[in-house]
């Protein structure tokens, strides 16, 4: 059984993802080739052959691959596809924007966000915002895959680095064209490989008041995250979001700071190892999966809290 | 321009779903559904781009069970000018809603379609990439803005770093995320309205697209629990648990 993994990075470095996208890949077999498609995306590819299990590196190196649009994405997989039983990439904003396109292209079903690997046609994956699990079959001839990527550990270094080939690039498609990135500049961890994320909701009032989260953070070396109701009140960009439509975290040390609990937040945060709750509401949802909760004003808590670490 | 917005009756998104006694799916019978949000979304955008003048006809479309004309009632309550139900007690899994959209779309030649990023009951994510995948249309999914200028649209999309700005050309997918507007309630005028306006109802076989399931459900569960957490007295407490019984700082 051949697999394929489609790598995400940025040209220069892998996303954190791609280790444990091969890590899920090193479950259904041992022949593990990985694209990696950019332009001058050199160091990306060296990178990806120095991670352990990987056969080879093919790296596809044109200009209309500097951005990963979805149309050309799949169009390339697609010209290497029938090689491969599974085709594995991370399931973040990268996979889900291109794989449903190979999939349909394939006339193959796509299996979303898988968290475990039963067997080569058998997979878990969780349902309605991660409150339920379901077990799935697929006899489809080639397996499309999304993988979350908190659901596997990632593969580590390899002894000796893979063999590194050329894949010729399809022509650009010409069906959308980008335009430019509006990127949140942060010197801190990325949500989805930070070890500790401190996240605020609702109960924080004000973007103005993230600065006390920011300054725990710091303390911390922690990425800071926010619930759909903070950003919604635009106390944060969107890509803070952590939930069910926005990102699956699942770091050492969660801190949930002013926020309630909703379905849709506890879904992309409960598999953390440590969570710790701050809320002034004795009520509050976010208790019943929190290990450790402080019925307190945050006001006072939080800064408290940074004083004393 | 005429556009087609996909809409899907889920469970409403605030009811605990639990799993059925024998283990083979989730206990649906008796509850609360709803439009699927990111469906909402999608109408909503599709209501305002026709109040903006870009828009001269809202086409919106279900597939699944009689009940489904209830969903398109409210989207027609919400603005759309017709719906269309394609008929089916089968599980339709996304490739297959993609393959019937796919047909929908070449009887009614619409400039866009415009669908939710997700449902909130499978979370599977794909129907939108599919679509525009075997019609080899561009697509711009997870978007929170969109300006249509003449062949081509201009489009925001979410991206894990931020925002990625697109120019797509038309006809073309796009599927929504929740930045992209506030969908407004339906009023009871409107809803009366609704009832007026005109509902098809086909079979999947009349447009010739197989809808068989692909992926077979071997087994559905709850999720392991997590353990009872500790309601801690203060702050200095909560540091010393951190630092010598969770040992993670």
């Amino acid at each position: 059984m051949a697999i394929l993994v489609i790598a995400e990075h940025d040209n220069k470095q892998l996303k954190p993802g791609a280790a444990n996208t091969i890590a899920a890949a090193s479950k259904l077999g041992n022949e593990i080739d990985v694209l990696v498609a950019g332009h001058q995306c050199g160091d990306a590819a060296a990178a990806a052959a120095k991670i352990a299990g990987v056969t080879k590196v093919l790296v596809s190196d044109a200009p209309h691959y500097a951005v990963p649009l979805a149309e050309n994405m799949a169009a390339l997989v697609l010209s290497i596809a029938d090689k491969y039983t599974h085709i594995l990439a991370p399931a973040t904003g990268f996979g889900k924007n291109f794989m449903p396109r190979v999939a349909a292209q394939l006339d193959v079903a796509q299996i979303s966000d898988i968290s475990g690997i039963e067997s080569a046609d058998t997979f878990v994956r969780p349902i309605y915002a991660g409150n339920i699990l379901t077990t799935v079959q697929s006899k489809d001839r080639i397996k499309v895959i999304t993988v979350r990527i908190t659901g596997f550990d990632p593969a580590g270094a390899a002894a000796a680095a893979a063999p590194i080939e050329n894949l010729a690039p399809v022509a650009d498609s010409g069906l959308s064209q980008f335009k430019g990135h509006e990127l949140t500049k942060s010197t801190r961890p990325e949500l989805s490989a930070a070890r500790v994320i401190v996240s605020g909701g609702r109960g924080m009032g004000s973007g103005e008041n993230f600065k006390l989260l920011e300054a725990l953070a710091d303390k911390l070396g922690a990425a800071v995250g926010a619930s759909r109701a903070a950003v919604d009140s635009g106390f944060v960009p969107n890509d803070y979001q952590v939930g069910q439509t926005g990102k699956i975290v699942a770091p050492e040390l969660y801190f949930a700071v002013g926020i309630s609990g909703a379905i849709q937040h506890l879904a992309g945060m409960k598999d953390s190892k440590v969570i710790v709750a701050i809320n002034k509401d004795a009520e509050a949802p976010i208790f019943q999966v929190a290990n450790y909760w402080l019925v307190e004003d945050l006001f006072k808590a939080v800064p408290e809290l940074t004083a004393k670490l | 321009m005429k556009v087609l917005v996909a809409v899907k009756r889920v469970v409403d998104p605030n009811v605990k779903v639990r799993v059925k006694a024998d283990g083979t799916g989730v206990e649906t019978a008796n509850i609360k559904m709803a439009m699927n949000p990111f469906c909402e979304i999608a109408i909503e955008q599709a209501v305002r781009m026709k109040e903006a003048g870009t828009v001269t006809e809202i086409v919106a479309v279900s597939i699944g069970l009689p009940q489904c004309q209830e969903t398109l009632r409210t989207a027609l309550a919400m603005g759309a000018d017709r719906g269309i139900l394609v008929d089916t007690n089968v599980d339709v899994q996304p490739l297959a809603v993609a393959k019937v959209l796919k047909a929908i779309v070449a009887k009614e030649q619409p400039q866009l379609v415009i669908m939710g990023k997700q449902a909130v009951d499978n979370d599977c994510n794909q129907s939108g990439q599919m679509l525009a995948a075997l019609l080899g249309w561009p697509q711009a999914a997870f978007i929170s803005k969109l300006t249509p200028e003449g062949d081509h649209a201009e489009v925001t999309r979410e991206v894990d770093g931020g925002l990625e700005n697109l120019t797509i050309k038309l006809p073309a997918v796009v599927t929504t995320d929740l930045r992209l507007n506030e969908p407004r309630y339906v009023t009871l005028p409107n809803i009366m309205k609704a009832k007026k306006k005109p509902l098809e109802v086909i079979k999947p076989e009349a447009l010739g697209v197989d809808v068989t399931p692909r992926l077979t459900t071997l087994k559905v569960q709850e999720p392991p629990k997590r353990g009872a957490g500790v309601k801690l007295a203060d702050v200095a407490e909560l540091v010393n648990k951190l630092k010598n019984e969770a040992k993670v700082i």
